[in-house]
């Protein structure tokens, strides 16, 4: 029954993207992803269930293994998933009657989404190093078509930098996984770069091979989690790619390239010592907020803002992992769900302003609360929980890193890092309050007024948002696992 | 194989893989580049086979036959196809990768690279101070640093794919002199990753043509702040 639960996730999605090839898209078929996603997160939360207080299980030969990170992982895929395929019939039929996509499109669409879901599934429950990896690339693969979808010169760039830069960056990634091998073979570990048995042996790793090691590792796998200074790829891919394809990429795949750092910082800590990841996740997290800061205030694309913020809660989630005691794990996971939930929603609302608007520029864009108030009222709840305001989940997890980061002996960079946040938060609200308010601009004669369509597809936003909101009340039996996914990185029970 | 004819047989391959990293870095005609590229491929399957032979490992083997059937085989043909594909599709030519950087100082650069790469394999070579194998990472390392190096100074989409692909064989001589052995899973994983990352990159280099006309990534301004 387990093994069943851990293969669902990796397994469903993959029937899924079958099913869209032989069946293609139409009305019906259009609710397989959802059905999809929502099996996935039922898997995820039965398998937490299941396996909440026994040790890790792993699964064909070793190579995949249950434990509460993992568990945690999928449940955010799962979520942030949901609400994602939920939205994209809607978007979709939206597309295809602006002439931007055909039935062949979407099935296509529906097909590679379906494959991303499969590998980001594979990452997490990889329980090898080097299947953790094989698994990142493969996202990049599959989704490069996603970025390139629409086809436009705007998407060939982006689509290039994107696999360019991101394959780059996990080919250092690949380079300090080798060290890593060569360390770990010295040390007598048997082959095949297990996680738990390289944690185990870390102490006897050779520790001038497994400094670079380290260094490699967290600059590559943080190319594709979106953290400076290879971030460059982000603001254009999340840009240019199709609206629910951005909130996947942003919502989850972020942060599923960021729990693999967490797992190389649990073994990074046991041979080197806690100091040295910390100083290096901590010079990375000032420079993602630093950048999104500087970007975030003449910005003018409301689809770059947005991915220009998923670059600053990266950061955030850098400083938290930097600050490293478990609650600060904790607070960094319930960020992950947190920022997922709360910026999926808001790619999927930024589709919907673009296909009733026609314009990704900010100023393109007035008066949206008069001409679609349940879009408005999402954009505006949705970045209001991105900034960090009570009751939605981000305010506890960001108030758990702060916390963290000034009790765990990081206090001038959390400082810092909270100034700056200060002005992003400024930056945001002022451009998302030119938005909203004011006179409807002039609408453009091929676009499209119809206020029906302005609300299609934004039910499971509204969910996503009170999910969100009622996570950062009351977690229930989600701190129990939160807590035991921080311990799985920390070591201690 | 005798201990002497196998230390001369690794630094021969070793060398010839940084020979033909200098060379791909000197050459600024594509057909060159793809040819130097495909002796490459070579050179890193018979250093795959050299300590295949001496640690009498049958898996070495099969990854020798791997590392041949996919870099100096498929891979350079992958480049051809789409090097004829992009001159029957251009209005001018373009033989030429046009670096940012020109001849001197990239070699000069190489150089550096190579002294920087003995630098940072340091504690690897510490690791088995014995193994003749351990003491030609330098060079594997320095083949990376070069293919990083010619990543970034060079303009033309398919110089950056061949580029990358340098790089990737610095990374595999790295990993096939630390000795150490990955599980069959992992290395087929990763072939298969960096032969579709290549595909995909193709495709989007014939899309860049479509749309810009063009695969000089300069003409790539659409998206900035």
């Amino acid at each position: 029954m387990t093994n069943a639960l851990m293969l669902a996730p990796v397994a469903v999605p993959l029937l899924g993207a079958a099913a869209f090839l032989l069946l293609g898209w139409s009305r019906a078929t259009a609710w397989l992803a959802a059905a999809s996603a929502a099996l996935m997160l039922a898997a995820a939360i039965a398998l937490a269930v299941r396996q909440a207080g026994h040790a890790p299980v792993t699964w064909l030969d070793g190579e995949l293994r249950a434990d509460p990170l993992a568990e945690f992982m999928l449940i955010v895929i799962g979520a942030v998933g949901l609400l994602a395929t939920t939205a994209s019939p809607a978007w979709l039929r939206g597309e295809i009657a602006a002439g931007r996509a055909t039935a062949r499109t979407a099935a296509r669409h529906s097909v590679l989404v379906q494959l991303f879901f499969a590998a980001m599934a594979a990452a997490v429950l990889a329980a090898n190093l080097g299947l953790v990896w094989v698994a990142i690339e493969g996202t990049t693969i599959v989704t490069a078509f996603l970025v390139g979808q629409r086809r436009t010169r705007q998407a060939v760039e982006a689509a290039w930098k994107y696999v360019m830069i991101c394959s780059t960056g996990i080919a250092i990634a690949l380079l300090g996984i080798l060290m890593l091998n060569a360390a770990a073979a010295h040390a007598g570990v048997p082959a095949g770069l297990d996680l738990e048995q390289l944690v185990a042996a870390a102490p006897h790793l050779n520790r001038g091979v497994t400094r670079i090691a380290v260094a490699l590792l967290i600059i590559g796998f943080g190319t594709k989690a979106g953290l400076a200074p290879l971030h460059a790829w982000l603001p254009d891919a999340h840009g240019q790619a199709p609206a629910p394809v951005s909130a996947l990429m942003s919502g989850v795949l972020l942060s599923v390239a960021f729990s693999v750092i967490l797992r190389v910082k649990a073994i990074s800590d046991a041979a080197l010592g806690p100091g040295y990841c910390r100083s290096l996740l901590a010079i990375l997290a000032l420079a993602s907020l630093a950048i999104a800061a500087s970007l975030l205030i003449g910005q003018r694309d409301y689809k770059r803002m947005l991915a220009y913020s998923s670059v600053e809660h990266m950061g955030l989630l850098a400083l938290g992992a930097a600050a490293g005691s478990p609650a600060a794990i904790a607070a960094v996971l319930l960020h992950m769900l947190g920022h997922g939930l709360a910026k999926g929603s808001l790619f999927v609302s930024a589709g919907k302003v673009l296909q009733i608007t026609g314009t990704h520029r900010i100023d393109g864009v007035r008066g949206l609360a008069a001409r679609a108030p349940l879009l408005a009222g999402c954009v505006g709840f949705g970045v209001l929980a991105l900034l960090g305001f009570p009751p939605f989940s981000l305010f506890a997890s960001e108030l758990g890193i702060a916390t963290a980061g000034f009790a765990d002996g990081l206090g001038w960079v959390t400082a810092v890092a909270v100034g700056l946040m200060l002005v992003i938060a400024a930056a945001l609200f002022n451009h998302v309050s030119r938005m909203l308010a004011g006179e409807p601009a002039a609408v453009p004669a091929t676009v499209s007024t119809d206020t029906g369509r302005s609300r299609a597809g934004l039910g499971p936003v509204v969910l996503a948002l009170t999910a969100c909101a009622v996570l950062g009340v009351w977690a229930g039996p989600l701190t129990s696992l939160l807590h035991s996914a921080a311990a799985t990185i920390t070591g201690t029970p | 194989v005798n201990a002497t004819a196998y230390v001369e047989l690794l630094n021969l391959a070793c060398g010839a893989l940084l020979v033909t990293a200098v060379l791909i870095l000197w050459r600024r005609q594509f057909a060159a580049i793809i040819r130097w590229f495909g002796v490459q491929g070579l050179a890193l399957s018979a250093l795959a086979a050299v300590l295949a032979l001496h640690g009498h490992d049958v898996r070495l083997g099969a990854i020798a036959a791997g590392v041949f059937a996919l870099r100096a085989v498929a891979l350079p043909w992958l480049l051809r196809r789409a090097l004829a594909r992009a001159e029957a599709a251009a209005l001018q030519p373009q033989r030429e990768t046009r670096p940012l950087v020109n001849v001197t100082a990239s070699l000069l650069a190489a150089a550096l690279l190579t002294l920087l790469a003995y630098a940072v394999s340091q504690p690897l070579t510490a690791l088995a101070p014995a193994s003749p194998a351990a003491h030609a990472i330098p060079l594997g390392m320095a083949v990376v640093l070069i293919g990083f190096f010619s990543l970034v100074t060079r303009r033309r989409a398919l110089a950056q794919i061949t580029s990358f692909l340098l790089m990737d064989n610095g990374i595999t001589a790295v990993g096939l002199l630390t000795l150490a052995s990955t599980s069959l899973i992992v290395e087929l994983g990763i072939s298969l990753d960096l032969l579709l990352a290549v595909l995909v990159l193709q495709v989007l280099t014939g899309r860049l043509r479509e749309t810009f006309g063009t695969t000089d990534l300069d003409e790539l301004r659409e998206l900035h702040d």
